[in-house]
């Protein structure tokens, strides 16, 4: 059974189902992943464009891993080597692409919207890969499988997402999925750093989002801790005073992880600034999940392009 | 000697305490005679049967784009845009390239607007050389040459002193100073209305503060300084509530409000998915903020309806969201969204959409215009509440289609355009069986 829709825009509008769907699918992908010959002819003939208008090392080679090992034609493209420096709109842009007939777009971007206003135009699957502050719904997607293979379960789990919540989109598309599958999700960080009022424009399900008052009582009794990358420009946007203060007051530490519950996974989307938002003995600890997340990357991304690219027919 | 006879209108005139079945004769530009009936030999007749017969409807906010940025809107195709729209008078803001800083650009301008022959134009000139917020401009070689206000409109002026300074001056040449309310350091960035629908959708938020820190300012400097200060496009609760505060003291503020502004909230960012036409500043508030909207024109406290009228050519509303310029056109949907959001829902009656559309405008900027008594400048609008309309971009005027409203059905249209006596809308003979 195909996703019953034309692009993976966010977390937002997917139901628990069409979720459940892309993980499940993800499940048996991994399989594929632990062969000797890592490849399957599932996309033969399909052609992937990764469309990347901001640098991105990670989710880029995991969607690019991800079509290959489907047998797809990957094709990067990122804002530096594309007609954008030529002052080409982004629709210009996308029209140029959808004219060479690609399957799928994966498109990263650091505009809020821009994945939507290029899936208006094209007829190429649009699939986000970060948009701005808004999504970044593969991320969560594969966050919530290696929760599910950690914890047999991700309803009634106690999520900590901590952090710069504002402008993260590991947070807002987590928060969506997470609670969709009933899941008690608490975000926490600096209050400059915290959009207010996004708990009450989710879809209505049996979790929750909710917003802590500070980061020992996010933690608290927590199954799982997110620890969100600090950007460094943030210091400088005068969101908090230093990234010394920052570590002291919002970073992950033993000592604050000791509040969690003791079967706690820790989780981090990546790249992790050591010292700053989490300490080494944290992330390099036995509860460390930060390398299954890029493990199971891989999985859920050849499963979207699986469900979304023409595989399912 | 040219008559122009409008037969069996109902004609409201707020500023005549009007509202009645009435014949309407204008000659040689002006008022002639207005009663219950009358027969003329000779002169051209207008069936308003049906239809609603008002003093002509003045624009206090739009952007026409020349000269500079030609290729957005022309003074022609604006005031075309407005004789469409049912509007007999704009007035422009100075943000043109130059910007009308001057008595040369503003010359150029009322030279333009007399060279087309269409509506009025009436030019607002900047507070400050190039709108750079430092220096005041020529204000008084500017009215010489036809200003009648002064804003820096798109620039808050965030130095209080200097607006001190604008709202002093402005008393010595009778110019009612406009003010586009926005703390530029709180509202740094920001591309859409700072609450739910902005934490869900990552984008920048600018918050209601920015504006409301703004209106409570230009309050308390109008006491200060005696100036007739206008609050541009109002949009939040508390931006409404200072200026019923203001008024009660009877302190000389007015304040206008944009027909977006009445009619969306900032859901339709997230309704639309980022389209680019929703996004204009102030932008679309909550929905807490539009019904104190709705209660500030119900109660009188919101004085006129303004458009901002905002052309933009389509490769730049194509932009990212956070790249997109702000801004909709509105001169061609602005009646039809008064009638349909206001009258039609129940929130006013049609002598005061009249009164916010012509009276009060005229009021505000001190024009000879915005009535119907014997003797006044022939500028009138006709309108048909009734009337269903559907929004088509493609049939607009103006050069520019940024706006959320295309497709949408409205009942209520501006039928004729009437200024100084010479119907300019519809243009074609054919046309003018208007009913």
């Amino acid at each position: 059974m195909p996703l019953q829709r034309k692009d993976l825009l966010g977390i937002e509008d997917l139901t628990v189902e069409e979720i459940n769907l892309i993980l499940d699918t993800a499940d048996a992908f991994r399989d594929i992943n632990l062969r000797r010959i890592k490849k399957v002819p599932t996309l033969r003939g399909k052609t992937v464009i990764n469309l990347f208008f901001e640098a991105s090392t990670r989710t880029r080679t995991s969607f690019e891993i991800a079509a290959k090992r489907l047998s797809a034609d990957a094709i990067n493209i990122s804002a530096s080597t594309s007609s954008v420096v030529k002052g080409e709109t982004l629709i210009d842009t996308a029209l140029n692409l959808q004219a060479m007939a690609p399957d799928a777009i994966v498109i990263r971007h650091s505009a809020a919207g821009a994945p939507h206003q290029i899936a208006r135009v094209v007829e190429a699957a649009v699939i986000n890969a970060g948009d701005g502050a808004h999504e970044h719904p593969t991320q969560a997607l594969l966050d919530a499988l290696t929760i599910r293979q950690h914890k047999g379960r991700i309803a009634g789990l106690k999520v900590a997402i901590i952090g710069d919540i504002l402008h993260s989109r590991v947070a807002r598309s987590n928060a969506h999925l997470l609670s969709k599958l009933g899941a008690h999700v608490v975000l926490a960080g600096p209050r400059t750093l915290l959009p207010f009022g996004l708990e009450r424009r989710l879809a209505p399900s049996e979790g929750s989002v909710t917003f802590a008052d500070n980061i020992n009582e996010a933690i608290t009794d927590a199954d799982v801790v997110m620890v969100l990358r600090i950007q460094l420009e943030r210091e400088a946007g005068g969101f908090f005073p230093s990234l010394h203060e920052y570590s002291i007051h919002y970073g992950l530490n033993r000592r604050r992880l000791g509040l969690a519950k003791e079967d706690v996974v820790v989780m981090h989307p990546g790249p992790i600034n050591r010292g700053v938002e989490i300490d080494s003995d944290v992330a390099d600890g036995p509860f460390s999940l930060i390398l299954d997340q890029v493990n199971n990357g891989v999985a859920v991304r050849m499963a979207i392009l699986y469900l979304l690219a023409g595989g399912g027919e | 000697m040219a008559q122009l006879l409008i037969r069996n209108g109902i004609v409201i005139d707020p500023s005549e305490s009007l509202e009645a079945r009435r014949d309407l004769l204008i000659r040689d530009g002006h008022v002639e005679t207005i009663a219950e009936s009358l027969r003329v030999e000779e002169a051209e007749v207008l069936d308003a049967s049906g239809l609603i017969v008002a003093p002509g409807f003045i624009d206090l906010h739009v952007h026409l784009r020349e000269p500079g940025y030609e290729y957005k809107e022309t003074i022609e195709s604006g005031a075309r845009a407005a004789a469409a729209g049912g509007f007999t008078s704009i007035c422009c803001m100075p943000n043109t390239d130059p910007v009308n800083d001057n008595a040369s650009v503003t010359g150029y301008i009322v030279e333009r607007a007399h060279a087309v022959g269409l509506v009025n134009l009436f030019p607002i000139g900047a507070i400050t050389r190039g709108l750079e917020g430092r220096q005041l401009a020529e204000i008084g070689e500017m009215k010489m040459a036809g200003i009648v206000a002064i804003s820096d409109d798109g620039k808050p002026i965030n130095d209080a002193n200097l607006m001190r300074r604008a709202m002093e001056y402005a008393r010595d040449f009778d110019l009612t100073v406009v003010d586009h309310c926005e703390d530029s350091h709180l509202a740094a960035g920001g591309v859409m209305h700072e609450g739910e629908y902005s934490a869900l959708l990552g984008l920048k938020g600018i918050n209601a503060v920015a504006e409301e820190l703004h209106v409570a300012r230009d309050i308390m400097l109008a006491e200060l300084t005696g100036a007739r200060v206008h609050i541009a496009h109002i949009s939040t609760a508390r931006s409404v509530e200072f200026v019923r505060q203001a008024k009660r003291r009877g302190l000389p503020v007015s304040c206008e409000v944009t027909p977006h502004h009445f009619t969306l909230t900032d859901a339709e960012v997230h309704r639309r998915h980022y389209d680019t036409n929703t996004k204009m500043n102030p932008p679309l508030r909550s929905q807490a903020d539009l019904e104190a909207v709705l209660e500030g024109l119900r109660d009188g406290t919101i004085d006129a309806i303004a458009t901002d009228h905002a052309p933009h050519h389509a490769n730049e509303k194509m932009l990212e969201y956070d790249r997109a310029p702000f801004g909709i056109v509105g001169l061609e949907t602005a009646v039809s969204l008064a009638l349909n959001q206001l009258v039609h829902g129940g929130v006013i009656s049609l002598a005061r959409m009249v009164d916010l559309l012509s009276c009060a405008p005229a009021r505000i900027f001190k024009l000879d215009r915005g009535t119907l008594r014997v003797g006044a400048v022939a500028d009138v609008t006709i309108f048909d509440p009734h009337r269903m309309v559907k929004v088509d971009v493609a049939q607009f005027q103006s050069k520019s289609r940024n706006t959320p409203f295309g497709g949408w059905e409205l009942k209520g249209a501006p039928v004729a355009t009437i200024v100084g006596g010479r119907l300019l809308w519809p243009r074609a003979q054919t046309e003018r069986r208007i009913t």
